[in-house]
């Protein structure tokens, strides 16, 4: 049942040392401002899962929090690469990470099977692909009614999913609108489920019947940062932060750089700062 | 029109492969520029198709990822993720499937995860993505890249995504029942796949481009066809529109930074 917290309280409650987390949202929606109260809380030995690890993950992996990412696609989107995931794979630094790729077909599917309970995903996949060669998580299934031989990946269930949405109702249900990503599907595989949103209304009704909505029984901790998506966006309120993207890449680029930002715009400040940090991209 | 860069020639070159009837699944860059030039030419009808879920989308602008609002403000309808890779991909929708590389072998296989080995890599690269059932699940695929020898190499480092493996029947053997790799697009030339050996060979060279040029940014030996000839230029209508989107991209960008 969702309780209305403040977003420390959220993550405290719902995170902890070594659990394996979700923080997901298709470029759209990324949780943030969750993400930043998870590196203020110092979490160890996470295992990140993600489609696209970005600039989310950059900070938790460059802030020495991750034991494993589990993703299929470590971009920063529309820019180049992840440097501080990069420093990691390649250099151990801050520390060394282990890595479960995937492609993107298999991260979502996963996450469809964590949602119906089921202990794998099955599909027509990875043919040919070396993935299946440096992942021992990708297996194969025959078919026992064609003898077609399928792709089979095990279901993702986090111990906690967090995502951002639009809306909460005053009584904790949650509305998603956009590109809705996978974010339905990762918060129903998960064990608990913490939402930030931009605003509560009183009630979803008048609204159209078929909107991606979340109960508030799927849910367990809702917390209100209007600007949580920052530097992603929130469909209907304000634009994705391009140029924050691009000055990502320059401030992860130098180990020094990168901890000095952190400490400056992470660390010493609280999730209130979202607000102004959207305050120029909102229409 | 005879001003025109060698980019501007390969992603006008890549637009006039697509028509009206295509179901295209978009990856971002030049493949993106070149899916939004056919449709504002002489393409208008085309499905385009971005991973993030945006199907029938027509942007006023290019977006910067694959998930930019304007592409879900101007689409037909936007599913979750899952959907796009089950019902839309998986379930044989999807017409051509549209991809860059930074690694590509002369059978149209595609590394775009690691240079050098992938425990310990010299570069980690961002990774598949949709990329590996995106080859495997589209009725065909089109590839444009920048002709170098780094990218354009006798052995890729990694199969991201299969293209026609070691050539011939692979794709057959493996179960593949798509075509795979038919159409590579680069800076220079315009390159099929041999019928038979799968080997993808030069059809047609740019205006201006020579053999030599082709080879000494090519890591492979090249195979050119016998009939070869020239790529038509782009035209002022072909130029005009992909100028115009570029600027309208540019502004919108600086806009909003």
């Amino acid at each position: 049942m969702a309780q209305f917290l403040s977003l420390s309280e959220a993550i405290r409650q719902n995170v902890n040392d070594g659990d394996t987390v979700a923080f997901e949202g298709f470029t759209h929606l990324i949780p943030h401002a969750a993400g930043h109260e998870t590196i203020r809380q110092r979490f160890r030995d996470l295992t990140l899962l993600r489609m696209t690890p970005d600039i989310i993950y950059d900070q938790m992996i460059g802030m020495g929090m991750a034991r494993k990412v589990v993703f299929s696609y470590a971009g920063n989107p529309g820019v180049g690469l992840l440097r501080r995931m990069r420093d990691a794979i390649e250099n151990r630094y801050p520390r060394a990470i282990a890595t479960v790729e995937h492609s993107h077909s298999a991260m979502a599917q996963a996450y469809e099977a964590g949602a119906s309970g089921l202990p794998m995903a099955v599909f027509r996949g990875y043919k040919g692909a070396d993935l299946i060669k440096v992942n021992p998580e990708i297996r194969s299934v025959t078919c026992p009614f064609t003898g077609e031989e399928l792709a089979a990946v095990p279901a993702h269930r986090p111990d906690v999913t967090v995502i951002h949405a639009q809306k909460a109702s005053r009584k904790g249900d949650v509305l998603i609108e956009g590109i809705i990503g996978v974010q339905k599907e990762a918060a129903l595989a998960a064990k608990r489920v913490v939402v930030t949103v931009e605003e509560v209304v009183p009630d979803f009704k008048g609204l159209h019947p078929n909107l991606c909505i979340l109960p508030h029984w799927t849910i367990d901790a809702v917390a209100v940062v209007p600007g949580g998506a920052h530097p992603s966006y929130a469909h209907g309120y304000y634009e994705r932060d391009n140029a924050a993207y691009l000055e990502w890449d320059r401030i992860s680029n130098e180990r020094a750089l990168f901890q000095q930002w952190m400490e400056d715009n992470v660390l010493s400040v609280g999730p209130e700062v979202f607000a102004e940090r959207v305050a120029g991209l909102r229409r | 029109m005879t001003d025109f860069t060698p980019v501007e020639m390969m992603t006008i070159a890549a637009a006039r492969a697509l028509s009206s009837d295509d179901v295209c699944f978009v990856g971002i860059g030049a493949p993106s520029a070149a899916c939004n030039v056919a449709r504002l030419t002489h393409a208008p009808d085309i499905t385009l198709i971005y991973e993030s879920g945006t199907i029938g989308v027509a942007p006023d602008v290019l977006p910067l990822s694959i998930g930019d609002g304007e592409l879900c403000e101007t689409a037909l309808t936007t599913v979750s993720v899952p959907e796009m890779f089950r019902y839309w991909l998986m379930g044989g929708r999807i017409s051509i499937g549209f991809l860059g590389a930074a690694q590509l072998d002369r059978f149209g296989n595609i590394n775009t995860t690691v240079i050098g080995d992938y425990a310990h890599p010299k570069v980690r690269l961002p990774g598949g993505g949709g990329a590996p059932e995106i080859a495997s699940s589209c009725g065909e695929v089109f590839i444009t890249l920048r002709q170098a020898q780094r990218a354009m190499v006798e052995k890729i480092d990694f199969f991201t995504s299969f293209g026609h493996g070691e050539g011939g029947n692979h794709r057959e053997r493996l179960g593949l029942t798509t075509k795979g790799p038919t159409l590579l697009i680069t800076d220079y030339a315009i390159w099929r796949p041999d019928p038979e050996t799968k080997e993808f060979t030069v059809r047609r060279l740019h205006q201006g481009v020579t053999r030599e040029q082709v080879q000494d940014t090519c890591g492979w030996k090249i195979r050119f066809a016998d009939d070869l000839d020239e790529t038509p230029p782009p035209t002022d209508l072909e130029l005009g529109t992909l100028r115009d989107l570029q600027a309208r991209t540019t502004a919108a960008h600086q806009r909003m930074v």
